[in-house]
């Protein structure tokens, strides 16, 4: 079985790309040019030694020697965190900036949550010398204020979306909206595997450094390529998209990818996408998506700002349906602790979308010499207050 | 035949106007259809709000939000017109994303559609190739008209692809722009039409996106066989109120 996606941009039912036809010339010039293009040998090199030397690649297989006692099992921690600017999401940037290069694009737009991607883009920018605006939504503006002043830093305008609920929907809605309005010189530089094909692909593939990298590392400490698991936490899906690429055909490594509950699945606060989904269409792919039954869509609800969107990136949708991916959903309460026990067990405070993947140890049980590879997504700096907050630690 | 069509053979520029049901109040969705026909308007396209419209600049966006916090849904306004056809004789059009289509079900939706009369159906999300492989047939056996829309960025390759699939009217989106943001026709847009009457299609084209008035409804005309007006129409409903819209209509075609 396939878990990629095919040539018509679908995996299994899902994908494909659900847009105005005033997106049509933008999305079409890229689905003909992205493979091509990424296949450069001019690219290839470029694109490998920014990794190396600005973003700080290969990060480090970390074997989490205390983290695994507590549990029994033998887990590796794939560190995203140490990248430049802190997350995975600039893997995904240096690709789409060079690619937008190449199609001779000079103006770059972006959507931003909790503003992480919207920095990883801001960042390329300043790099490239190119011009970069970045939507963002009302409310996010207000509570994450260090990365809008990081963004403005880097030379980036921040744009408030003030439309619907005024969060990352919204904001992914204004930032298409801004394309259509400047089809020729523009490209949208998307955060995660979501949209239209051929975003969920490239994205995918830019980030798939993330599990080429662990196949070798991996090899190298354990003797054997293949983990018994991969896991990560769900958004929209990208860093889990990065460290499952790889593996995805192999069925002698177990998927592992896990949601936001929020308060609960069923609390009506929640992000838990293929628990709570359906079917539908979000931003131009058909995907599992949260909505009314009336095909509305509804604003979820995390902890994490990184994991509040209402879908999943449709190769995500396609593994959950499948069944060759396991989906577990953890709470808000249940991430934060992991967050803590982390950072008390081996000294690193993990963003908190990534504490929800560190959190499953306690319900999900492995055999006691399982080697697990979580991919430690991003550093908690950014989730300071919230931690702060949460435990009283002030 | 069906009605689409048979206005686009009449002798007339057409003026067709799109409305956001459910707005400015849940149960204004009939009273601005009767009142537009009463106004001499040519076509009605019914808009079904939809939450995350990609395609609509603020105006639209803003109507389709409080459509919804009114209490609109597919269903709600499938009972609101379910006895229009008793009143109203022009072509009427469902417009709206896909999604809300989607949930209701592709099928369901179509046999509903011809069971109140409408005429045909604008979904811009919806592009053609999905369309083609998956719903036109679906479409076709409810005799339901599909609207595309083409841009000034559209290919004539593609403009062509989208003409043959066609048997009503091309949607003909003057500029590169969500829907109410443009302030007046240029020479692009010139260019632009007298590019598309070049190519001698086999539909007719109706201009949408930037009318506003009555100059902007004549440059759209010049070329065209109608014009689409919906973010003014809107603003207007929004400033005036239903008893506005004759001389909102008038004041297009005078």
């Amino acid at each position: 079985m396939n878990y990629n996606v095919n040539e018509k941009g679908y995996y299994g039912d899902f994908g494909g790309a659900y847009i105005p036809e005033m997106l049509y010339p933008n999305v079409e010039e890229l689905r003909q040019n992205y493979i091509k293009v990424m296949q450069e040998p001019e690219f290839q090199k470029e694109f490998n030694e920014l990794l190396k030397e600005y973003v700080g690649r290969p990060t480090p297989l970390y074997f989490a020697k205390r983290f695994s006692e507590k549990y029994g099992v033998k887990i590796y921690l794939k560190r995203e965190d140490l990248c430049h600017t802190g997350a995975h999401k600039v893997n995904n940037t240096i690709g789409q900036i060079l690619m937008a290069k190449r199609l001779g694009k000079t103006r770059i737009i972006a959507e931003t949550g909790a503003g992480q991607h919207g920095v990883a883009t801001a960042t390329v920018c300043a790099l490239m010398g190119l011009e970069c605006i970045v939507y963002m939504g009302a409310v996010d503006i207000k509570r994450q204020a260090p990365n809008v002043a990081r963004m403005k830093m880097l030379g980036a305008t921040v744009v408030s979306a003030e439309s619907g609920s005024k969060t990352l929907k919204d904001a992914t809605n204004e930032a298409i909206r801004d394309w259509i309005n400047n089809p020729t010189d523009t490209h949208y530089i998307i955060g995660s595997v979501v949209g239209p094909h051929p975003y969920p692909d490239m994205v995918a593939r830019f980030q798939s450094v993330i599990s080429a990298e662990v196949k070798k590392q991996l090899l190298e400490k354990e003797g054997r390529e293949n983990p018994d698991y991969v896991v990560a936490c769900v958004g929209g899906g990208s860093n889990a998209a990065g460290i499952y690429y790889h593996y995805l055909d192999n069925p002698e490594v177990g998927i592992i990818a896990v949601e936001a509950a929020g308060k609960g699945i069923h609390s009506g606060e929640s992000a838990a996408t293929s628990a709570l989904g359906k079917e539908g269409i979000i931003h131009g792919s058909k995907t599992l998506l949260m909505q009314t039954a009336d095909g509305q869509i509804t604003e979820p609800y995390s902890i994490s700002a990184g994991l509040d969107y209402p879908g999943v990136g449709p190769m995500h949708a396609n593994l959950f349906r499948s069944g060759r991916g396991e989906f577990i959903s953890v709470t808000d309460a249940d991430a934060m602790k992991a967050g803590l026990d982390l950072s008390k067990l081996e000294g690193i405070i993990p963003a908190i979308e990534t504490s929800h993947a560190l959190a499953i140890f306690n319900d999900r049980k492995f055999k006691k010499d399982d080697i697990i590879v979580i991919n430690l997504s991003g550093r908690g700096d950014k989730d300071l207050n919230t931690y702060i907050e949460y435990f009283d630690l002030a | 035949m069906n009605r689409i069509n048979k206005r686009l053979q009449e002798d007339k520029e057409l003026l067709s106007i799109y409305f956001t049901a459910g707005y400015p109040d849940l149960e204004d969705t009939v009273p601005v259809l009767e009142e537009l026909v009463k106004s001499g308007v040519d076509m009605i396209e019914i808009g079904l709000p939809f939450s995350d419209p990609l395609a609509d600049g603020p105006t639209i966006q803003q109507s389709s939000t409080a459509a919804l916090k009114n209490g609109m849904t597919t269903a709600k306004l499938f009972d609101q017109i379910k006895d229009i056809r008793k009143t109203v004789d022009i072509p009427l059009i469902v417009m709206g994303y896909f999604n809300p289509m989607l949930q209701y079900g592709v099928e369901a939706f179509c046999a509903k559609c011809a069971e109140i009369g409408i005429d045909g159906l604008i979904m811009p999300d919806l592009p053609l190739a999905e369309y083609q492989e998956h719903y036109q047939s679906i479409f076709e056996k409810y005799d339901l008209k599909m609207v595309f829309l083409i841009t000034p960025q559209t290919t004539d390759e593609r403009i062509r692809q989208i003409d043959d699939a066609t048997n009503s009217f091309i949607y003909m989106v003057s500029s590169a722009s969500t829907t109410g943001k443009t302030s007046g026709f240029g020479n692009v847009q010139t260019d632009y039409f007298k590019r598309i009457a070049a190519l001698s299609l086999k539909n007719p084209q109706i201009v949408g996106f930037g009318i506003k008035d009555e100059d902007t409804f004549k440059a759209a005309t010049a070329t065209a066989k109608g014009a689409i007006i919906g973010s003014a129409f809107i603003k207007s409903l929004t400033e005036n109120g239903i008893s506005g819209i004759a001389d909102f209509i008038k004041s297009i075609r005078p």
